[in-house]
């Protein structure tokens, strides 16, 4: 999956406000970005760039991590042997990506233990829908068609970035997530054109996926504080109220044809500004849940920590002296 | 034709319950590599179940798939009790794992000689997937012991004292063994037992791993006639969560 919105440091961090990055050298890593270049792990590049990489490429990571976690519950619980099946595979692709992107972040200097390790601390973020309950089987469906679609506007976008290694795995994932929209969208229409009972529940699902999936984007640009470099340096590729307008776009026609009807009566499309307009999602509620105060954010870590703790004896066995770790070229 | 529905319900039974058990590390792996190894073998041991079903139906009048794995009850399964066992830690069902797919390498590898046809055509397929079931088993078990550190020599060592009497279980006589044997559909499971144990015994020498002696009243039987741990029970209640609550429609 999964992406989510733009989620960066803000710029007040300690270590990076002293460091100043060489003028001469900036100068050129800017033209070439501006031409067009891919930036690739031995190449210069300014400390910030370096860091807010690292930042949005391990938060993707950790997002598939944890994401794999409310699907996969579901797996031994899929009904049927297709449903089943699909589900293994999807989220065993999820965790594939995991896999790449922390070899993508790992280019830029950073371990996949300590990346691992912040995520368990708390310390790094993942995308915020996975911290909200996937109560039924309809949430794995509207998980599975609108959450990947989510990602997939997200991730389209940030395929056409500046660094190489990001931007190859995402190509990949990109490919596998179109297979994920699809199967996640044959389960919603089974559910919508379906018994009663199965529509109430799609419906339930949906609405109380709504809230998040408009959170997915992250806040209005309006209250971010330094995408304007970002966007320069390609790391950030669109604006994350146009990724929510273009999902909104494509996606709420796909939600309606099938009569199930979306939670916001002001949801509608402003035909002069050819945006979307929607009721306040409260944004003090996505600020909560990133915090670490979501119904499920503890859940999550848990199973988490439990996985690596329970585990830890397999890897100190594979632990050899004499291995080094290697950045890996992407 | 008893006997091939017997031996084919059987096996598919097998293959969907530690198909399922597999399906239980997504997400939760000693790293992403085993999530993804665990998935992918899931997947391959469960589309095998279906395939099974499938002859079941096709020749046999049986009902579809779906049917026949979802709507049972546990005593009408026929699993071993070895596959039925809850994941424990990764000792556990990475030598689980090795042990099972052992089995399954020389049951389909008799099978793609059976006179059954549609049988062997499948065990034919199915041969080329469990030959990288088994390479991954065997690497990891090799990781763990020769190459491992003392830890992960008495967690193996353990899991395969307490696991040998469940897996020799997987060989539990069927009600038609000679008929199976005399038709040239199957070698039978005391061949197959054999051939297995002289197998296991070797490999896990070399891995410095000592192989405990099971006496005949340690194994642990009567999976193949519907006696099953109570986690099987457990196991199938949470499989059919959904289905069951309605049969008649498509999901």
């Amino acid at each position: 999956m999964y992406g989510g919105g733009y989620i960066f440091s803000e710029p007040s961090d300690k270590d990076q406000k002293d460091h100043i990055d060489d003028p001469v050298k900036l100068q050129e890593f800017e033209a070439r970005i501006d031409a067009g270049e891919k930036i690739e792990p031995h190449d210069w590049m300014p400390f910030e760039y370096r860091k807010q990489l690292i930042r949005l490429i391990e938060q993707h990571a950790h997002s598939e991590v944890i994401g794999a976690l409310p699907e996969g519950t579901w797996i031994t619980r899929a009904p049927g042997f297709k449903r089943k099946l699909v589900l293994i595979a999807k989220v065993q692709d999820e965790m594939g990506h995991a896999q790449l992107l922390y070899s993508a972040a790992e280019t830029l200097g950073k371990s996949r233990e300590a990346m691992i390790n912040d995520l368990l601390s708390g310390k790094s973020k993942y995308s915020n829908v996975f911290n909200y309950p996937a109560k039924t089987w309809a949430d794995v469906t509207v998980i599975g068609f609108l959450i990947d679609a989510a990602a997939i506007v997200n991730q389209v976008a940030n395929a056409k970035g500046s660094y190489g290694p990001y931007c190859r795995a995402l190509e990949r994932i990109c490919y596998e997530e179109s297979f994920h929209l699809k199967q996640g969208h044959d389960a919603f229409i089974a559910l919508a054109v379906g018994t009663k009972a199965q529509k109430d529940m799609l419906q339930d699902a949906l609405n109380r996926w709504w809230r998040p999936i408009i959170h997915f984007f992250g806040p209005s640009d309006k209250a971010s504080v330094h995408g304007e470099k970002l966007m320069r340096w390609k790391v950030k590729m669109a604006s994350n109220d146009d990724m929510r307008n273009q999902f909104l776009d494509m996606y709420v026609p796909k939600i309606l044809e099938l009569g199930i009807t979306i939670p916001d009566p002001n949801l509608k499309k402003n035909e002069s500004t050819g945006r979307w307009e929607f009721s306040d999602p409260d944004w003090n509620e996505f600020k909560r849940v990133i915090n670490g105060d979501g119904p499920c954010n503890a859940e999550r870590l848990a199973v988490r920590k439990f996985a690596e703790e329970s585990n830890r004896w397999v890897r100190n066995a594979l632990l050899k002296q004499t291995m080094k770790q290697t950045i890996p070229y992407a | 034709m008893e006997s091939v529905k017997d031996l084919i319900l059987r096996m598919a039974d097998d293959a969907l319950i530690i198909g399922h058990r597999n399906s239980e590390w997504t997400g939760i792996g000693p790293m992403l590599e085993e999530d993804i190894s665990f998935s992918s073998m899931a997947q391959d041991k469960i589309g095998h179940a279906q395939a099974l079903y499938n002859i079941l139906h096709e020749q046999f009048n049986m009902e579809v798939p779906d049917f026949i794995a979802f709507r049972r009850n546990a005593s009408d399964f026929k699993s071993c009790q070895f596959v039925e066992l809850p994941i424990g830690d990764y000792a556990f069902t990475l030598v689980r794992h090795y042990l099972f797919d052992h089995a399954e390498s020389f049951r389909y590898n008799y099978l793609s000689n059976s006179t059954f046809l549609p049988l062997k055509s499948l065990a034919t397929k199915f041969k080329g997937e469990i030959k990288y079931h088994t390479l991954h088993a065997d690497i990891w078990m090799k990781s763990l012991t020769l190459n491992g550190n003392e830890e992960s020599k008495l967690r193996i060592q353990s899991a395969v004292d307490e696991l040998l009497p469940y897996a020799m279980g997987m060989f539990e006589l069927g009600n038609y063994e000679s008929d199976l044997i005399d038709n040239g559909i199957f070698v039978g499971e005391l061949a197959l037992q054999n051939k297995w144990h002289s197998f296991i015994t070797e490999s896990l020498n070399s891995f410095n791993i000592k192989v405990p002696v099971i006496k005949e009243g340690e194994i642990k039987l009567g999976g193949r006639r519907g006696y099953h741990l109570t986690e099987l029970e457990n196991l199938i209640n949470e499989m059919t969560e959904v289905i069951r609550t309605d049969y008649t429609t498509e999901w």
